[in-house]
């Protein structure tokens, strides 16, 4: 075995990398498991849900720069197979999840093998009109239910035993999930694999040259991204009890890229916050009607202009910590 | 009347023309997305609304000013590509020395902003726009019904293509246009002005959505989505095309309205989603698009 010889330097700010990781981490569980005693747990669990899509998503765009314009196909066609599994075949609902996060893995690897072909603006542009098309079929597909969806999921029972229809057990189950997944994707991120990840995303032409397959690399994240995108999309239909054409249609693709970009793209904790107040200010400004649209947008354009490196990442330079 | 594969003729040229008509649309667009990409690098996500502004633009001209149809086909563009300057001077240009991503983003926004602010005030339901007396009526081609102003607008979008494209090659304007995009550093030292260049051509990309979207207001209704949905099916368009020549997103614009219109004949089903079937087909068999130089 070869010793790895490590820089001092580096080593040292690894470990002070870890230790604001631990001391967000910590802060992550302690909120979430207090506020739901004072908050509505179906709005927390919704921003769960979306805080997991929201990581998986930046695990694209924020670690190997990849813009994927279509992740709600993964989200609401998952959503879609765990409601269904769980209404017309009767199956726990563990096993629902697993079956929406399989199909969402499926389809990673024909989407993501399709769109890696090409790079940049291109990828952008071929993800987006593969979850169009998909939206189509959604619209169209008979088992999908239309405009009305897949309503009234029923939740079921956790391995038999625990009763989901209680919303304090659901959500602390929702929670757990996404915690470990949550786990996983900064697992990954600070893994060998995701470090040649960063190399891909800083300049994908030497990462080559130092003799990466660089297109495998990007397909098994595309398709890790898109199978946690589907696990978050299966939780959500289990949550609200109901698949729909909300999920998969382009503006869900439109909302994750804010969630993330908002929080701060390649942050790990971002993702969550961008989730909590991109979710909080659609529940809140919901009476103002279209308004909320032009203030997504106005976002958009300043997060763009002024702000590029979002919440999280603004509030990591002022401490001087990686977050 | 005659039938061909089993289809009556009426029903093949009617959806013939109106895959002609999406077609001229198409072609419009994705010329406007190429010639903005050329320039400045960047996907106009924006390109959709504008197009709806358009549209809309030529409504309400009508509606409150009484002015007429052509004088719209001459205002709008002109109004809509000045508010285009208006967004690479205010936004635009200082993004473009970032990542690609940036400039998409950005113009998603921007596109958000647009639709919204339109939905506010309009409502989601659509306005009919009357055809102008002109071309009103239509002349039997004995195999087919022809309504006029479907005949002038595949005519006229097919001359603003034509002219665009001769503009482009042809002339010494397009020259200094597609010697900047190749190395603007150059053209520069050359004494050519290209960051008012680039100003110009997003402003002329973008006039061209808007006059795609006049011709488009007594056709479809006019709405404020529009033009989200259509943009992402030009998207296809581009992505199949790829943008590197000019006679190249034009060809595959009316080619592609032209397969879609024969789907809604032959296999109705599959009419929304053919064109980004045959997206992922020229995906794996080419790459680089149809058109495409590989970057």
């Amino acid at each position: 075995m070869m010793e790895r010889i490590l820089d001092p330097l580096v080593v040292q700010r690894r470990r002070e990398a870890n230790v604001s990781f631990v001391v967000g981490f910590a802060i992550m569980v302690a909120l979430f498991a207090v506020l739901p005693f004072v908050a509505y747990p179906v709005f927390l669990m919704q921003v769960l849900c979306f805080a997991l899509f929201a990581c998986a998503f930046n695990l694209l765009i924020g670690y190997v720069g990849l813009v994927s314009f279509g992740h709600a196909l993964y989200f609401g066609w998952a959503g879609y197979l765990s409601a269904y599994a769980a209404k017309t075949w009767h199956v726990p609902p563990e096993v629902a999840i697993l079956t929406g996060t399989a199909t969402a893995a499926v389809l990673g690897i024909i989407a993501g093998g399709v769109a890696i072909r090409r790079q940049g603006i291109y990828f952008a542009m071929i993800t987006l009109a593969l979850a169009q098309m998909m939206y189509f079929f959604a619209l169209r597909a008979p088992f999908t239910g239309g405009e009305d969806g897949i309503q009234s999921v029923p939740r079921g029972r956790l391995f038999g035993y625990f009763d989901l229809s209680n919303e304090m057990t659901m959500y602390f189950f929702v929670l757990v999930v996404v915690l470990a997944a949550f786990l996983l994707i900064y697992r990954i991120i600070n893994s060998p694999f995701g470090e040649v990840l960063k190399a891909i995303r800083e300049n994908e032409q030497r990462t080559i040259s130092l003799g990466y397959n660089t297109d495998r690399y990007k397909l098994i994240v595309f398709v890790l991204s898109a199978t946690l995108a589907g696990l978050a999309g299966s939780l959500k239909a289990l949550v609200f009890q109901l698949a729909s054409l909300t999920d998969v249609h382009w503006t869900m693709s439109g909302d994750v890229l804010l969630m993330t970009l908002l929080g701060g793209l390649g942050t790990v904790f971002g993702p969550v916050v961008g989730a909590f107040a991109v979710i909080a200010m659609q529940n809140y400004l919901a009476p103002f009607g279209q308004w909320v649209l032009v203030i997504q947008g106005v976002i958009f354009v300043v997060c763009v202009l002024v702000f590029r490196r979002g919440i999280i990442g603004e509030l990591a330079h002022f401490l001087r910590v990686e977050l | 009347m005659f039938e061909i594969f089993g289809i009556p003729s009426q029903a093949l040229f009617g959806q013939l023309l109106l895959g002609l008509i999406n077609g001229s649309f198409y072609a419009l667009l994705s010329l406007g997305l190429a010639v903005i990409f050329g320039m400045l690098n960047i996907i106009n996500f924006t390109h959709g609304a504008q197009y709806m502004m358009g549209a809309f633009c030529a409504y309400l001209l009508l509606q409150y000013l009484g002015i007429n149809y052509w004088a719209a086909l001459v205002i709008v563009p002109i109004a809509i590509g000045v508010f285009g300057i208006l967004i690479e001077r205010l936004f635009l240009q200082h993004v473009r020395k970032l990542d690609h991503l940036y400039g998409l983003i950005l113009t998603f926004g921007l596109a958000l902003i647009i639709e919204g602010l339109f939905r506010n005030y309009y409502g989601s339901s659509g306005q009919p726009y009357q055809v102008p007396e002109a071309l009103q009526g239509g002349r039997n081609l004995g195999f087919m019904f022809l309504p006029n102003y479907r005949a002038w607008v595949i005519a006229f979008s097919l001359v603003i293509c034509l002219a665009t494209w001769f503009a482009i090659e042809r002339t010494r304007l397009g020259s200094y246009l597609r010697a900047a995009t190749e190395n603007p550093t150059l053209v520069r030292a050359f004494g050519i002005n290209v960051p008012r260049m680039v100003t110009l051509t997003y402003g002329f990309g973008v006039a061209l959505a808007a006059l795609a979207g006049v011709m488009a207001a007594p056709i479809y209704n006019v709405s404020p989505q529009m033009g989200s949905d259509l943009i992402i099916v030009v998207f296809a368009v581009v992505v199949i095309g790829g943008m590197g020549s000019i006679m190249g997103a034009i060809v595959t614009g009316f080619v592609l309205g032209i397969v879609e219109g024969l789907t809604k004949v032959f296999f109705p089903e599959a009419s929304n989603t053919v064109i980004f079937v045959i997206m992922v087909i020229v995906l794996l068999v080419r790459p680089a698009g149809m058109f495409g130089r590989t970057a």
